[in-house]
């Protein structure tokens, strides 16, 4: 029985962060994005580690958790690092071994890259952790929804993903059923080299697609007899409203950009890296 | 072959906030030839018992005995385990696949590695047993037949395996009548000719016409078993297990309370017939 | 057509595109405001077919289906008939849109586009109704079987309907979840006079009904009061259908010579008359 599944991050705690609209909270991530790439020195990634520190707090979500979003990214991380290092000719030598080299700009930008990244992935994982999908996609939707006038199918896309998301569990619990009764029936799907154990799954993903084609023709008929057709004239239950939580939000992501910015003017470059 | 449970106790997501025990210390022994009902309502534990049958889920504590052996010991084979305890999931016919309705019932027997012409002779059987008419259907798609019809390629699936004990999870489930009838015929057939048959039901009055013995589990405890006349005998048990009683027993009780000398534990609607005629007969007498 | 009729079909008859023979062949049907009609019959006999007529997800083939007046083949009446006319299916996962139990609810208002302060209320308020209200927030994969359908009559009765059309929606639920959704439409029939239309292959459920339909092979072969087709015992089981337990008892009682009237459904009007017959003396 797997009826608790978490889907996506999702942390589901009650924050002032976790309250904040979602298209508020889309947009801030954009601008921390930004902040990122025009950060010049360790002062500015200081200051968007503090922010994405602070930020997490506020959110009760241990800082464990948000480091969580890098694991999986680890090797490109340290490749990143270790390319940069030792492959960037410009510059100083720091150290030189034979035909290795390692450049005073080649530190520079190994750091700078690999910080980067770093905080490119911790910032939209906290955005991730903090706003449920559905939110997600919400906000989604109505950020784009200027699009529509150019054809880009905003509404279309936010059912998609709703409908993804509400019948994700249910085709897990269905395949895990599939794949009990094919064991049953002696299909292994244990041991064997890579091929056997691909052509194993054709008893467990052949009856999945015929439910989950079946199941797209039921949805489609129930929707049309509930009077769906597309995301015209359509009302919503759900609506977005932005709160003084979201201007204060905004107003300390711009605080935060705007000390970023005058961190690359004021500072010389080069300093602290 | 008899099949033993010894206090098996099974818990969901152990240790996690989720935890929920489904089955709670169940011991039960089923022999040789019975036709045992597994009833008891949604949520008693049932789906996670017949799973234990076969090995599919293990206990958390206890022993699942297969003539005397440990299935979840050291040096069992799972497949031919599978093999003599055959397990019909509900809804069977969500799990068709193949191209063909032979090749979709030859799995089992190819997983156990028969020779083809073993398999094809275990094919033809199967469908023999499930009423398709083989010339016919055999090279057709499964998913092309209706769903009384793909229900029973999908249980000629298992039966191909030519299990020892076969396990049914509600194998009526949305079944109009003929589709249902046509399903009991058939295991009432397959019992007969000496299959031990274990069913989970839902249906009071189907489980009275067929099974030997029944066992009833409430909250994932055995609440009673015995044979069913036993057990309909009980209705504030049956109550309290949510479930109902036949109609004839009803009638029955309904008709003793009003004076009407009857046997306490009628629950056939033939034998209460054949009492009810009687009656008649010495009273226009 | 009259207009005291809430549905009307006339003379309809529908094949599916690749199937020659016609699903559906000359029904005839009407059902009254405030009515429960029960159409039995087993798999395959056009049922289902004639169901999704009634909602305008079919058109016929043949002849015109009439809502509260509306011909469903017209389509600027159309959502205007859909809404007048729900619908409720067989799998009760198979329904639910939204991830949200009160979304799901509001998933035709939105629809229809109903300002949102009215939507609020008529979503509580038919949450309220199938007595839902403390799963409002839950997702709909944490909800039992009998649950999912309740959430289901509830996104219909959202939308004010005169009408409910369930399609087999007790096939795949077990006896509680049966019992549940079963009463909680004949609740709705009592109280607020919504007309239903319950297609089944069940017998106990379409006893109480006002009135039964049975269809065989696309057409209607029987018709009237639930006594009436069910006393009918050889003709049903011919048609591969169930009678209830007792009708049938006492169709076998008269065959061994006890006087025992036509038409008993219940273990209750058994009882009574056979210790009628039996115990004079009380």
């Amino acid at each position: 029985m797997m009826t608790n599944i978490t889907l996506g991050q999702y942390y589901p705690v009650d924050s002032p962060v976790h309250r904040l609209d979602p298209r508020v909270k889309i947009v801030l991530t954009l601008a921390l994005i930004v902040c990122v790439f025009l950060a010049h020195s360790l002062i500015g990634y200081a200051l968007i580690f503090a922010f994405i520190f602070f930020t997490a707090r506020l959110a009760k979500i241990p800082f464990k958790t948000v480091l969580k979003g890098i694991k999986p990214l680890r090797f490109i991380l340290i490749l990143t690092f270790v390319l940069n290092l030792f492959f960037s000719t410009a510059g100083n030598d720091l150290i030189r071994i034979g035909s290795v080299r390692i450049t005073d700009q080649g530190l520079r930008q190994s750091v700078h890259y690999s910080l980067r990244l770093l905080f490119l992935v911790m910032g939209t994982s906290l955005m991730t952790l903090t706003t449920s999908p559905i939110m997600l996609s919400d906000g989604m939707e109505l950020l784009l929804s200027p699009l529509k006038k150019l054809h880009f199918p905003a509404h279309e896309l936010a059912m998609m993903m709703s409908i993804a998301l509400r019948f994700i569990p249910t085709l897990m619990e269905e395949a895990d059923k599939i794949m009990k009764a094919q064991m049953a029936r002696g299909a292994d799907f244990e041991t064997g080299n890579l091929l056997a154990r691909a052509k194993a799954m054709v008893p467990l993903l052949v009856p999945l697609f015929v439910s989950a084609f079946r199941r797209a023709g039921d949805l489609a008929m129930a929707m049309e007899s509930r009077c769906y057709h597309g995301g015209e004239g359509r009302t919503r239950l759900r609506t977005l409203k932005l709160t003084k939580q979201d201007t204060v939000a905004c107003l300390l992501v711009a605080g935060l950009l705007l000390l970023i910015i005058l961190e690359g003017m004021l500072l010389p470059k080069g300093w602290l890296l | 072959m008899s099949l033993e449970l010894k206090h098996v106790t099974y818990t969901y997501s152990a240790g996690s906030a989720f935890q929920a025990t489904a089955l709670d210390d169940i011991s039960l022994t089923i022999e040789d030839g019975e036709f045992v009902a597994l009833v008891g309502h949604t949520g008693c534990g049932k789906s996670t018992l017949v799973q234990h049958l076969n090995g599919l889920l293990k206990p958390t504590s206890g022993q699942v005995l297969l003539d005397g052996q440990d299935i979840n010991g050291e040096g069992i084979n799972r497949r031919e385990l599978r093999q003599k305890v055959g397990l019909v999931f509900q809804y069977p016919e969500y799990q068709l696949f193949e191209e063909t309705v032979a090749k979709d019932i030859a799995f089992g027997p190819k997983n156990q590695g028969l020779s083809a012409d073993e398999v094809d002779r275990r094919v033809r059987r199967a469908m023999e047993h499930v009423h398709l008419n083989y010339d016919k259907l055999v090279e057709r798609s499964p998913f092309e037949l209706s769903g009384g019809q793909m229900r029973r390629v999908a249980i000629a699936g298992v039966l191909a395996m030519e299990p020892k004990v076969l396990v049914l999870d509600e194998p009526t489930a949305g079944l109009d009548p003929r589709g249902r009838d046509r399903i009991l015929g058939m295991v009432r057939e397959l019992h007969r000719e000496g299959t031990t048959v274990v069913m989970v039901s839902h249906s009071m009055e189907d489980v009275a016409s067929l099974a030997t013995r029944m066992v009833v589990l409430s909250h994932g405890r055995l609440a009673t078993q015995g044979a069913p006349r036993e057990v309909f005998k009980q209705r504030e048990l049956m109550a309290e297990a949510g479930l109902d009683i036949p109609e004839a027993a009803k009638l029955c009780q309904a008709l003793i309370a009003r004076g009407v000398p009857l046997p306490e534990d009628l629950y056939l609607q033939d034998e209460l017939r054949e009492h009810l005629a009687q009656l008649w007969k010495e009273a226009r007498a | 057509m009259a207009s005291s009729e809430l549905l009307s079909v006339e003379q309809v008859s529908y094949a599916y595109e690749d199937n020659p023979s016609p699903a559906l062949k000359h029904i005839d049907m009407k059902v009254k405001p405030g009515e429960f009609v029960a159409v039995l019959g087993h798999n395959g006999s056009g049922k289902s077919t004639l169901a999704k007529l009634l909602n305008a997800l079919y058109l016929p083939t043949e002849g015109r289906v009439f809502v509260c007046g509306m011909d469903t083949a017209d389509e600027d009446r159309l959502w205007d008939i859909r809404s007048r006319a729900g619908m409720i299916f067989q799998n009760p996962d198979n329904q639910i849109v939204a991830t949200i139990v009160r979304e799901d609810v509001a998933f035709g208002l939105e629809n229809l586009g109903v300002p949102h302060d009215e939507m609020v209320r008529r979503v509580d308020q038919a949450l309220e109704t199938v007595n839902m209200t403390k799963h409002a927030e839950s997702a709909p994969h944490m909800l039992s079987g009998g649950q999912k359908q309740r959430v289901a009559i509830a996104g219909i009765l959202a939308m004010e309907p005169s009408c409910i059309i369930a399609d087999e929606a007790t096939a795949m639920l077990d006896p509680k979840g049966r019992r549940q959704v079963l009463t909680t439409v004949q609740r709705l029939n009592r109280e607020s006079g919504i007309t239903v239309v319950w297609i089944t292959h069940y017998m106990e459920e379409a006893v109480q009904a006002d009135r039964v339909i049975v269809v065989s092979d696309g057409e209607i072969v029987l018709q009237g009061k639930p006594r009436e087709i069910f006393s009918q015992v050889e003709r049903m089981r011919e048609l591969h259908l169930d009678v209830p337990r007792m009708t049938s008892l006492a169709h076998e009682l008269r065959g061994d010579g006890m006087p025992l009237s036509e038409g008993i459904l219940t273990v209750d009007e058994m009882a009574e008359e056979v210790s009628r017959l039996l115990c004079p003396s009380n």
